[in-house]
């Protein structure tokens, strides 16, 4: 079952139920890995939405890319240099962010930057050259065994620290000047958050690549604060989003032959605008008595 | 004024941003449930006074202390409403989670609310007349809305000292009527102490029990017949400065000009981006 992988796709094609999909381990490596991403993504997402810092989270994975290819050129495995250099990045975002006036400008400077490291690791090392693709677009099929351990730790150690800095999180990312005032270090928060995006930009990239990340950890989050307005039931069904674009996308792939990135990106962008265009929680002005 | 406990008390105390010497050797007491006007033009160090008896900036020179205490940050006895007010206008986040989030959220961990916790926000929307607020995303608000939001967190967790900075800005004349009314019977029914800080005095002339006049690096503290005088304020301003009474107003002129009206129209310049419901046409 292992050996024809490649293939595999194919042979199976136009055969009856849903359950084939599950007959073949890359398909249930494939849903385990992707579901352990989706979520961490959806919940760390939630709060780059709500802080505005999507651009921030897509300048990570850039940067990671410029480790995952540096790391492949000393023959380390990609994901610790995307991982490395990422999280290096979100901490050094995070400690300057006071100090950089114009924030996007110079996100973009490095970003381009990161990119260029990136293909200049390529050009020094070319048998790496076919897993360019894979780092920029995912290749979730081929994730094994080890891969999923790895990932479901590493989204244990992000979903844990989420949770550590959360209540301080929202309060700052509200109101920063009250609360500053009232004891939150605001820098260090900031900064710890955007080493738990970097974690999840990381684990995001095994499966979407570091080029699709937003597809898991904007459009779901995006999609669910236009459905709903609570901060609980947000977090739950951006969570949720991903969770479905993930695992539909992953079975559409499975069926239709078409990668599975481009099936998930294509479900985070479909969601999104079907949300956005549906009325919002509550009609603009009036006064409802809702029941707690 | 039933408490003649002290709340605020400056023993020649001296300010600095930088450079810049913002207050000068100033003294004055604030006694505990006092609603207290801090007026001044612009610069005159209003937001740097509140930030120092927040704790956010220590005096270079003097005694300062906030209910017999040196003042320090995550003081819970005060609540801020600070005068820079990033609220993001696409937030689609319920006026309740907004207010929760401000309640205890300088503790880590996940932002859970016990019962207590959930009483304290219900006491606190109903206290500014909130209520229908609560379920309703900030992305819908207008300004005026999320202005009582604001007042609202400023209030949670019973604070003894409520420190307000410029809370009438970007604001409509009802909606400045109103925050006054909310803040002042807040004030009467707990006997917090305010510190209330505004570019119009005439609109707090009924409700503040002193004002505090800063300028030039001094500040004057008494009743609004003591300090608004020509003599007091041409000191405070550097200038020339009339004082006219009309119809229970009072105007403060420097060569013929409103000192007030010219600054809170340059302050409207900034914030209107802020404001969604203008009752004023702009007036550049």
């Amino acid at each position: 079952m292992n050996t024809a992988m490649n293939t595999a796709m194919h042979t199976i094609m136009g055969m009856g139920t849903i359950t084939d999909m599950f007959q073949y381990d890359f398909m249930n490596n494939a849903f385990a890995a992707a579901g352990i991403v989706a979520v961490v993504s959806g919940a760390v997402g939630y709060f780059l939405v709500m802080r505005a810092q999507a651009f921030a989270g897509h300048a990570l994975s850039h940067i990671g890319f410029a480790g995952a290819t540096g790391a492949g050129l000393i023959g380390i495995a990609p994901l610790w240099g995307l991982i490395g250099f990422s999280l290096a990045a979100g901490l050094a975002m995070g400690l300057m962010s006071e100090r950089i006036s114009n924030r996007d400008v110079a996100i973009g400077v490095v970003l381009a930057l990161a990119l260029g490291f990136g293909l200049l690791f390529l050009h020094y090392y070319t048998a790496f050259a076919s897993q360019a693709t894979a780092l920029l677009f995912g290749n979730v099929l081929a994730v094994d065994r080890g891969t999923i351990a790895l990932l479901a730790g590493l989204g244990a150690i992000t979903l844990a620290a989420l949770a550590a800095i959360m209540r301080p999180l929202i309060f700052a990312s509200l109101q920063p000047e009250l609360a500053e005032a009232k004891g939150v270090p605001l820098r260090f928060v900031g900064t710890a958050f955007l080493a738990v995006v970097a974690l999840a930009v990381s684990e995001c990239a095994q499966v979407v690549g570091v080029l699709l990340v937003f597809a898991l950890m904007v459009g779901p989050p995006a999609a669910a604060q236009r459905l709903t307005s609570g901060l609980w039931s947000g977090l739950a069904l951006s969570a949720l989003f991903a969770l479905a674009a993930a695992w539909l996308g992953l079975t559409i792939a499975f069926y239709s032959d078409w990668p599975v990135s481009f099936c998930i990106a294509l479900l985070s962008a479909f969601g999104y605008f079907a949300c956005l265009a549906m009325p919002g929680p509550r009609p603009r002005g009036e006064v409802e008595f809702v029941p707690d | 004024m039933t408490d003649k406990a002290t709340a605020i008390e400056l023993d020649r105390v001296t300010l600095r941003l930088g450079a810049r010497t913002v207050l000068n050797d100033v003294s004055f007491t604030i006694r505990a449930g006092e609603f207290i006007g801090v007026l001044g033009p612009n610069g005159a160090g209003k937001t740097t006074l509140m930030r120092a008896i927040l704790g956010l900036m220590p005096p270079s020179a003097g005694r300062l202390r906030v209910f017999g205490h040196e003042p320090h940050r995550a003081d819970h006895q005060i609540g801020y409403l600070p005068q820079v007010r990033t609220v993001l206008p696409d937030l689609r986040l319920r006026g309740r989670d907004f207010i929760a989030a401000s309640l205890h959220g300088e503790r880590w961990g996940l932002p859970l609310h016990s019962r207590a916790d959930r009483i304290t926000i219900n006491e606190t929307l109903a206290l500014v007349g909130a209520e229908e607020l609560a379920e309703r995303p900030l992305s819908d608000m207008s300004g005026g809305e999320r202005q009582r939001l604001l007042l609202a967190q400023a209030l949670i967790g019973r604070p003894r000292l409520l420190v307000l900075d410029e809370p009438l800005i970007s604001l409509d004349a009802r909606h400045q009527e109103i925050a006054i009314d909310v803040v002042r019977q807040a004030c009467r029914e707990r006997g917090i102490t305010v510190l209330f800080s505004a570019h119009e005095l005439n609109q707090l002339i009924g409700t503040l029990d002193r004002v505090l006049y800063l300028g030039n690096t001094q500040a004057v503290l008494g009743t609004v017949d003591e300090v608004i005088t020509a003599p007091v304020l041409s000191a405070l301003y550097g200038t020339e400065i009339r004082v006219v009474r009309a119809e229970g107003h009072i105007f403060v002129m420097a060569r013929g000009r409103d000192v007030e009206h010219v600054e809170h129209q340059h302050e409207h310049g900034h914030e209107h981006g802020h404001a969604h419901d203008h009752g004023h046409g702009h007036h550049h």
